[in-house]
């Protein structure tokens, strides 16, 4: 493949997280040739999503420090002309630190029951169980996964399955679009529906809880889609507006998140944030449904107001709150669950961070945020495929060994990659973990502190369904940590096993993520064990896998930081602490525009009845000839995309 | 084609071009009811069951293309109606995603009723589909609406009650949802019409409120609960006087015979002779399955029977009956929301009519406090408030009347904007409404048969409609109004009593010649000022 990499490009693209698949989709819609490269087996960076498998292998690649054979830095030497210097790229990822993994289930191996009939339900899963089943032996070691096998997408899923659970966001659009601009306080747009009813019956007879055990969650290894990141979609978000803008969200699933939850005195609590919430709350006060309607309604429209929060525009929100009669429960609702703001914020920042929560909800459903089905990690694939659907070429597994620059002009002319093919173009673009120690000697990187927990139960029980997606933010236990958000996913969102929740715990850190993270995770779960323990313990969901480390955040890093750069690279930052994907979104927008001023920012791709196939027309031959080298995940896309409109009013 | 008789499938074809396009055009939908109903008796069961598949799927694409199509409906209405073993479950799943789209769609609801109805759905299922809509949205008429019929249903009442009315649990569990809407949006007001039903009373039966028998005017008088039309030579009405039936005709007041709350007859002098010790008088109201009873002794100029303001609570008909402690927290609970929401006028309207319903008399200051209020905050519906604050304080003034049990009525200096109840005033004597801001004597002043004395000084009064017919009146004073037009002075006339009239300071003073046409038109009024 590589030997067949044509070596003349405009813009050449290193990385393939957010930011960089945004871009990238940019350019190639602008009409750019684009080269789009990883040095990874697989798409996203630290912004994509694994099989548990696929996370095994990808813990044991980090867990592996430097004992990885320097190879030779003078292959490429040679290829430097005299008039040229070359700045080395980064060999080796050193984003990932503080990896800690502990496993609860138990790992005996004998055939249960449980096991047995879940197979039988999915006769697709038999197929793959030989494969998977003889590398589960020992727990650690599951390095036997191929490759191929990094993309859990590829598992065969049943179309009725699927096509229950979509919630496509174009035609969410469509209705969007009717409701016109009505305050998003009285919009409940009907479209989703968050109940998954086949999973909802096949849970209800299971009167007791569920014993999972490590070979099964191995097994069902491909049923998980796990973050590297945790992020949300605000419905109002940057994402958002772009996804529905250039149209890449034909390629993605999304389904709203359906419970704000609240960890106060000890205990988890749902709050009531929409007007249907507020309305059906059994734990709330008629006063306080008032006293919170009536705050939340001037939230919204805060600016018009001044005089209510002039005189304490110097104080802290927390303050500001308890001047507004709200209860403590209700202040602690605005303040962590609703604002999501640390105590010390400004009132004009909380006001803000209110605000935009509120606008977000009831476009797509009761709570502000989306989640793509098949986990976060899908979100840059898209991009990356709308770029190469505009005839973007890509390249995973590709190292760059250097970019070259000319000395004359200042100006990288062009890059060595591993096979020391030398690649020319105008622009480059370049993820700042690919950047060498020397090159970024002068960077501060904060670190972000990360959780993944494979948990039996849910937080927060209810009756009425178990498929639930849930956000919780834990206010800090002491001053001076920070707040962490905790988001619970559940199987309908192709992210775990059934019976099981993903749990993602996010801060930004100020330790090893397992001193960050670990009281929290106390607080909400309790490890499994066989014994039976104490009642009170019980009622906690079990902890059956977890998995702490840190993730560098380079994200607010001014490019003056970075050492001898050409004016015409370009930095992307991985992933940033924050819930939203605004960071990302900006930065791709801000970068395009300064590369290319002149250009629109991913505009609508477009209609195919529109083009005209035509002598000299570029677009649509880009569009047929087959040097696209197709996203990956484009089969299994296909399959999980069913665009027929009837399934919304037929099924 | 239609004329041609040429009904069979083409139609069916090029109708349904035309409808699936756009489903609002009756003409054709009636086509194609034609055309099925000819289709029905010419084809198999077998083609008829897969003809009437195709029109349900047709139907099922144009409520896609508009899904608040009347004519659509209808239509699926009349197809189902029709069929032999119709699919209501596949019907009620319709509706329920129709209604999952727009939970507002009536016409949906509409067609969900016309469906329960016919499949006989339990009430209780179909009280729970709304508890599942209300729960997404609460904004939402036709869902509260339909709990009022259903709740009825679900929890009839023993016979004697009031039907309609709900049992105490079920009106506070019922109450407390209805309040969970109001706190968490006071400005929905479709929360707050349920409340009002809630708290509403059934309709009152029909009965006859007052007999009033005039000995010099041969006359007889009936009030009635509600307005009716008594025609000639109909059953609607008996009168038996001394237990033998009479054959008379009723009129009205006013004389127009229109529906009305009053209506009288002549009385043969037969009927009123002195030589029995009293005669009884019986008016038996067929239609509204009451009757009433009174008696003219001998040397009575009249004799009267009437029911009783206070004791039938006839002004409390807007709220309720129920028991007065869920009343009062009700009025607890919307003073602690208005505290919240000083200018919300729902809550406002609310605790004045819980007031009235509670106690009129004790809240009246507090009442009149609170429609300044609400006038305030609600500036659009200024004369509405007037108006309704006008008839409570004729209410009011009514019962105080009752209690002091005089036939004077003092209604100075209360600001009223219009008169009502005036059927309840059939026996008043004196009535003054000086220092008002009325425009009119309205026609239903005539019901006051009774009338002496009427002074109406200091309003804005430009007609007198209602100075018609009445047989006692003797002083009319209406000064300072702005009585333009000598026509409007033309029912004075029908008053044969009339001794002294007072018109001083209105504009038609000041025009040539009203005094020689007052004396024309007046002949026998021995004290005209002007």
């Amino acid at each position: 493949m590589a030997d067949s990499l044509p070596t003349e490009f405009d813009v050449v693209i290193i990385g393939t997280g957010l930011p960089e698949s945004i871009l990238a989709a940019a350019c190639s819609r602008s009409g750019q040739r684009v080269l789009h490269l990883d040095s990874r087996s697989y798409y996203g960076g630290n912004w994509a999503s694994f099989s548990f498998s696929g996370l095994l292998s990808w813990l044991k690649e980090h867990q592996q420090n430097g004992d990885n054979a320097e190879e030779s830095t003078a292959s490429w030497q040679g290829l430097v002309h005299e008039t040229e210097e070359a700045i080395a790229l980064r060999k080796k990822d050193e984003t990932i630190e503080h990896i800690e993994v502990f496993c609860y289930a138990s790992q005996d191996m004998d055939d249960n029951i449980e096991e047995i009939s879940a197979l039988q339900k999915n006769p697709s899963a038999v197929t793959s169980k030989p494969l998977d089943s003889v590398c589960l032996s020992e727990e650690t070691n599951s390095l036997h996964v191929t490759s191929s096998e990094t993309h859990a997408k590829d598992t065969p899923k049943s179309d009725e399955e699927i096509s229950l659970e979509v919630t496509d966001v174009e035609d969410i659009l469509a209705e969007e679009k009717c409701c016109g601009d009505k305050t998003c306080i009285n919009t409940a747009s009907g479209g989703d529906k968050d109940e998954n009813k086949p999973i909802e019956e096949d849970n209800t007879d299971q009167p007791k809880r569920n014993r999972i055990t490590y070979s099964q969650i191995v097994k069902e290894g491909r049923r998980f889609n796990i973050d590297l990141v945790s992020k949300l979609l605000y419905s109002q978000g940057l994402l958002i507006d772009l996804l529905i803008k250039s149209n890449v969200s034909r390629y993605a699933e999304f389904k709203n998140v359906t419970r704000i939850l609240a960890f106060r005195e000890g205990k988890v609590e749902q709050v009531p944030c929409s007007r249907a919430d507020v309305f059906n709350s059994k734990e709330l006060t008629m006063v306080e449904k008032r006293i919170l309607m009536k705050f939340l309604t001037f939230c919204l429209d805060y600016e018009q107001h001044p005089d209510q929060y002039q005189a304490f525009v110097h104080c802290s929100f927390s303050d500001y709150l308890k001047t507004k009669k709200l209860t403590p429960n209700l202040q602690h609702f605005v303040l962590h669950s609703i604002a999501m703001t640390e105590s010390s914020c400004t009132t004009i920042d909380g006001l803000k961070a209110t605000k935009n929560f509120l606008r977000c909800l009831g476009r797509f459903g009761n709570t502000p945020f989306l989640f793509p089905l098949y986990g976060q990690g899908e979100i840059p694939q898209c991009f990356c495929r709308m770029c190469a659907v505009f005839g973007g070429i890509y390249c995973l597994r590709h190292k760059v060994q250097c970019l070259i620059v000319d000395k004359e002009s200042g100006r990288c002319k062009a890059i060595i990659d591993h096979l020391d093919q030398r690649i020319n173009a105008k622009y480059f673009i370049v993820e700042d973990s690919y950047l060498s120690e020397e090159t970024c000697s002068n960077v501060q990187y904060k670190q972000i502190s990360r959780a993944v927990l494979i948990t039996d139960q849910s937080i927060l029980k209810k009756a009425d369904s178990d498929q639930q997606i849930s956000i919780l933010i834990v206010p800090p236990m002491e001053s001076g940590t920070c707040a962490v958000r905790v988001t619970e996913l559940c199987s309908s969102t192709m992210t775990c096993m059934k019976d099981t929740y993903l749990v993602h715990l996010t801060c930004s850190s100020s330790k090893t993520a397992r001193e960050d993270l670990e009281s929290v995770v106390k607080k909400l779960f309790t490890p499994y064990t066989e014994t039976e323990i104490d009642k009170e313990e019980l009622t906690k969901p079990r902890l059956l896998w977890a998995l702490y480390f840190n993730m560098r955040d380079s994200s607010g890093i001014s490019r003056s930081s970075y050492n001898g750069l050409p004016s015409n690279v370009y930095v992307c930052s991985g992933p940033d602490c924050g819930l939203g994907n605004e960071h990302a979104v900006k930065q791709a927008e801000t970068l395009f525009q300064e590369i290319f001023p002149n250009e629109d920012f991913c505009p609508p791709p477009p209609n195919p009845e529109d083009i005209i196939f035509d002598g000299d027309d570029k677009q649509p031959e880009a569009l047929g000839t087959n040097n696209i080298i197709m996203a990956k995940p484009d089969s299994s896309e296909e399959n999980k995309n069913p665009e027929s409109p009837e399934n919304h009013l037929q099924n | 084609m239609r004329q041609a008789g040429e009904l069979d499938e083409s139609v069916l074809e090029l109708t349904s071009q035309i409808l699936g396009a756009n489903p609002d055009f009756a003409t054709l939908w009636n086509c194609r009811r034609e055309v099925l109903q000819r289709l029905e008796a010419q084809k198999s069961p077998e083609e008829l069951a897969a003809l009437v598949k195709t029109e349900l799927g047709f139907l099922e694409s144009c409520l896609r293309v508009n899904p608040k199509s009347y004519g659509t409906w209808h239509h699926r209405c009349w197809l189902l109606g029709r069929l032999p073993e119709p699919n209501w479950a596949r019907e009620l799943e319709l509706c329920a995603r129709f209604l999952e789209v727009d939970e507002r769609n009536f016409h949906c609801w509409d067609y969900r009723r016309f469906v329960a109805a016919q499949a006989a759905v339990p009430p209780a299922e179909e009280l729970a589909f709304t508890d599942s809509l209300i729960t997404r949205n609460f904004s939402n008429y036709s869902s509260w609406h339909y709990r009022s019929c259903l709740l009825p249903q679900l929890h009839p009442q023993p016979d004697s009650g009031p039907q309609g009315r709900l049992p105490e649990d079920v009106l506070l569990k019922e109450l407390e949802l209805v309040q969970n809407a109001f706190f968490t949006d006071p400005n929905d007001q479709s929360a707050w019409f349920y409340h009002r039903w809630l708290l509403g009373r059934a309709d009152p039966q029909d009965a006859l409120r007052c007999l009033h028998v005039s000995r010099d005017e041969a006359c007889l008088t009936v009030s009635f609960s509600r307005p009716v039309l008594v025609g000639p030579r109909t059953e609607t009405l008996l009168l038996m006087v001394d237990e033998s039936p009479l054959a008379v005709e009723w009129r009205t007041p006013d004389g127009r015979n229109w529906p009305g709350h009053v209506w009288l007859c002549d009385l043969p002098a037969t009927s009123l002779n002195d030589q029995l010790p009293h005669h009884t008088f019986r008016v038996i109201w067929t239609a509204g399955d009451a009757q009433k009873e009174c008696v003219l002794l001998k040397g009575h100029q009249e004799g009267w029977c009437r029911d009783s303001a206070t004791d039938e609570q006839l002004f409390r008909c807007e709220l309720s009956v129920e028991k007065s402690t869920v009343l009062q927290s009700e009025l607890e609970s919307c003073k602690e929301l208005q505290e919240l929401e000083p200018e919300n006028k729902w809550c406002l309207l609310t605790i004045i009519l819980l007031m009235r319903a509670l106690d009129p008399l004790l809240y009246e200051k507090e009442t009149l406090q609170y429609f300044q209020t609400l006038k305030a905050v609600d500036p659009m519906r200024a004369a509405y408030l007037d108006d309704l604050r006008s008839k409570f304080l004729l209410e009011n003034s009514l019962l105080k009347m009752e209690y002091a049990e005089v036939r004077v009525l003092h209604l100075g200096h209360k600001d009223l904007t219009v008169l009502c109840h005036l059927e309840q005033l059939l026996l008043v004597t004196h009535l003054d409404l000086s220092h008002n801001r009325l425009r009119a004597l309205p026609p239903a002043l005539a019901a006051l048969r009774c009338l002496e004395v009427l002074q109406a000084n200091d309003n804005a009064i430009e007609s007198l409609d209602g100075v018609t017919n009445l047989p006692r009146l003797q002083e009319l004073s209406l000064c300072n109004n702005r009585l333009q037009q000598r026509m409007v002075l033309q029912p004075l006339a029908s008053c044969p009593r009339l001794v002294l009239l007072n018109l001083q300071g209105n504009p038609l003073c000041q025009a040539v010649g009203t005094s020689e046409y007052l004396a024309e038109l007046l002949p026998l009024v021995n004290s005209i000022l002007v």
